[in-house]
């Protein structure tokens, strides 16, 4: 930071991209997918799904829990794709059990994606034929009876058991692998089972179907395990996120699939827009009355502000953690507006009260920031502790205020601070 | 007393802050009441409701909307959205039962003659208990994280001065703001009968945000006075402090206010008391860190400065 004028270059260089991302359509720059702001249901609309829960094999006073953990595990499946405020909803029909799924900017493909299927991992063994039930081969998930004989045992190792699950690729072949990381219970139950198995076949069953059913080598004792199946990379990292987010406890079927409208108009949007520029006029003029020059200086740093949090709301539209812009989405940030000239107001003060001490114009500049400091950074980083709690533990909307609220608090750290200061320091050098 | 002494009297903010604790309590006593009372009128977003499929013989235009709307009104049913899909219109409203809906749907069927109602469904929350449960955990972690790093931070202050009471009394502001919106909007809800819905947990936790970040630009100066003249007079440091910030503090709050106006005046109707619970907690943010959070500080210093002595005495 010691070269004001190298940084001054690199402000311009940051306010020249952020202009050309924000420019609606700039013909020379030709994106490979053009950049634009996610906006949510209220502003965009988006697809509605209604899944039908299969209920059979619940028991009628748990059906309602189930469909709830139907939600909750499709909530934390859009969570994984980084889809950002979506309406999960439960609904109960005539006398069928319903889950209503809208998510914005996604199309009806996309969304089955996301949704995806029921994910139950089971584990599956050949039993010894003296304990052979004789059960009817529609009680098999398919390819069990090919693989095991009719002497398959389902074993009590389940999706439940897992801890984590990841992408990888094979060392030999390079083809996309799903590996399993269990739970340290789920770990010995996998242990048990590979050590009764040495030299037979082991099935892993997905969704009421073999997946792949290989010979256990020898025993294993990590925990560790990969599934193989004939993976795309897509396929795999699918298979991944629907594991990781939990499986569905019932399988559900699609009933209906519309695209759904904006449900506020664009009048609302505009409205918002126009308080948002009002308030950026207002403090503005608020602060060039309050601190003149400096005041000046602050307002060129605010709307560089601006520039920046929206190129990064674009850019986010291309990356897994899209901000989605909603009505009230955009009135945060508007907000943050308000919140963004906090810390010029405590630098330009404590320059204030510095000069009055009797010190020098250039003391007291850096003596202002330097003393103003202490105050910003502590401030700044219980609003950033808040956010990145809030985003990990948050779901929906929560999530998508945790992340707008720290990139506004992280651009306008920057801005009211090395921006403001560098322009300061070449203008009275 | 010469005029100054006078001028410094006025401004003794620590001298009367049980004048501005009961301020605090004026505004928290009722609104807590309320809370416990009639509760906070939870929209359909918390509560669930219902969802009806219309459909019509070609595709829905703007006006075929309005006149759902206006329909539904006139049956004194509350929506929650109208969102319209090539032919359908999907409405969600507060729970309907069977003879509202068979109301609506002939009061509809005197407009259009081609509606239909494909589907008439329960619907569950948009923000469950899960969703709330999930937010509520967070604050908390954020809030212990938050008292931690504070202790961390201020742990330069000499002593007797401790750097924890500081991240307890700006976390007691934090429940100050948030109690004061809550209470607030359980008033409302009854009187005027303002639901809370997903935009007032967004809400909430940026009065959260907002809090701790106001108070900590006066504790910043606390812990910078009490550096340079030690702790030994620790209520006239306090006070000197609050006073040396106040306008920086109210500053701050200005610009954000003058937003939130900006956009009570020209944001529309839908965000409309998302922006007076913000401007709410603003507030109650300002007054809570120069007129509560720093006040405690001096509360608990001298509460366990007697409790000292006390024990003194008890040895001696």
């Amino acid at each position: 930071m010691k070269s004001p004028r190298l940084l001054f270059f690199f402000i311009i260089f940051l306010t020249i991209a952020a202009a050309i991302i924000n420019l609606p359509s700039f013909g020379i720059l030709s994106f490979t997918k053009p950049l634009s702001f996610k906006q949510g249901l209220d502003l965009a609309g988006g697809t509605s799904l209604t899944l039908k829960a299969d209920m059979k094999d619940i028991l009628e006073i748990q059906r309602g829990k189930a469909l709830e953990a139907v939600k909750t595990v499709i909530e934390r499946r859009t969570n994984y794709f980084g889809v950002s405020e979506p309406i999960v909803q439960t609904a109960i029909g005539r006398d069928d059990y319903r889950v209503i799924v809208e998510l914005p900017g996604v199309d009806i493909n996309q969304a089955k994606n996301i949704i995806g299927t029921t994910a139950q991992l089971s584990f599956w063994e050949s039993q010894g034929a003296e304990n052979a039930k004789t059960a009817s081969p529609s009680a098999y998930p398919l390819g069990v009876i090919e693989v095991l004989g009719l002497n398959a045992k389902k074993t009590n190792l389940s999706g439940r058991d897992l801890q984590d699950t990841s992408v990888g690729f094979d060392i030999n072949t390079g083809k996309p692998q799903v590996q399993l990381k269990f739970t340290s219970e789920g770990a010995k139950k996998f242990a048990d089972i590979t050590q009764r198995n040495v030299n037979k076949i082991v099935a892993i069953v997905l969704d009421e179907q073999v997946l792949e059913a290989p010979r256990v080598n020898q025993e294993i004792l990590t925990g560790d395990a990969v599934i193989t199946g004939g993976f795309t990379t897509q396929s795999a990292k699918q298979l991944s996120r629907s594991l990781n987010a939990g499986a569905l406890p019932v399988p559900l079927t699609y009933l209906q699939q519309h695209g759904v409208d904006a449900t506020l108009g664009s009048a609302s949007l505009l409205k918002s827009l126009f308080a948002g520029g009002a308030g950026v006029v207002i403090i503005i003029i608020f602060m060039i009355v309050l601190y003149g020059r400096l005041g000046i200086i602050a307002s060129i740093a605010l709307i560089l502000y601006v520039l920046f949090v929206l190129s990064i709301f674009k850019l986010s539209s291309i990356t897994s953690y899209a901000i989605t812009l909603t009505l009230s989405g955009i009135a945060g940030f508007i907000l943050s507006i308000g919140m963004a000239v906090d810390a010029n107001i405590l630098i330009f003060e404590r320059m204030k009260e510095e000069k009055r001490l009797g010190r020098l114009w250039h003391e007291s500049l850096e003596l202002g920031f330097s003393r103003a400091w202490t105050s910003i950074r502590d401030s700044n980083v219980s609003s950033l502790i808040t956010s990145v709690v809030l985003y990990q533990y948050g779901t929906g909307a929560v999530r998508g205020f945790a992340l707008t609220l720290a990139i506004g608090v992280l651009i306008s750290m920057f801005s009211a601070i090395v921006v403001t200061r560098t322009l300061l320091r070449l203008i009275y050098r | 007393m010469s005029a100054q002494d006078e001028k410094k009297k006025s401004m003794d903010i620590i001298g009367r802050k049980n004048w501005f604790f009961a301020i605090s309590l004026f505004v928290l006593i009722p609104g807590t009441i309320a809370l416990l009372v009639w509760g906070l009128n939870l929209s359909i977003d918390f509560t669930g409701g219902s969802r009806l499929t219309l459909s019509f013989n070609n595709t829905v235009i703007n006006n075929q909307v309005q006149v759902v709307d206006r329909v539904l009104r006139e049956t004194k049913i509350k929506i929650a959205s109208i969102e319209k899909s090539n032919k359908l219109i999907f409405v969600r409203t507060s729970p309907m039962d069977q003879n509202q809906n068979n109301k609506f749907i002939s009061d509809l069927s005197k407009e259009f003659r081609d509606v239909k109602e494909q589907e008439f469904e329960t619907i569950g929350p948009v923000i469950g208990q899960e969703t709330t449960l999930n937010a509520l955990k967070a604050v908390g972690i954020a809030s212990i994280l938050i008292i931690l790093y504070i202790t961390w931070s201020f742990r330069q202050v000499p002593k007797p001065a401790s750097s924890v009471k500081f991240g307890v009394c700006a976390i007691i502001a934090l429940i100050h703001d948030v109690l004061v919106v809550v209470g607030v909007f359980a008033i409302l809800g009854h009187f005027l009968k303002v639901e809370v819905g997903s935009l007032f947990v967004t809400a909430i936790l940026t009065v959260i945000g907002f809090s701790v970040h106001d108070t900590i630009v006066v504790f910043d100066r606390i812990r910078e006075n009490l550096k340079k003249m030690g702790s030994s007079n620790f209520s006239k440091t306090v006070n000197e402090s609050i006073i040396q910030t106040i306008a920086r503090s109210l500053n701050t709050s200005l610009t954000v206010v003058l937003v939130l106006i900006a956009l009570l005046l020209f944001g529309g109707e839908s965000i409309r008391w998302f922006v007076i619970a913000l401007l709410i907690g603003i507030i109650s943010g300002t007054y809570s860190s120069i007129f509560n959070a720093s006040p405690l500080l001096v509360l608990w210093h001298e509460l366990s400065n007697k409790t000292k002595e006390i024990k003194k005495q008890e040895i001696l």
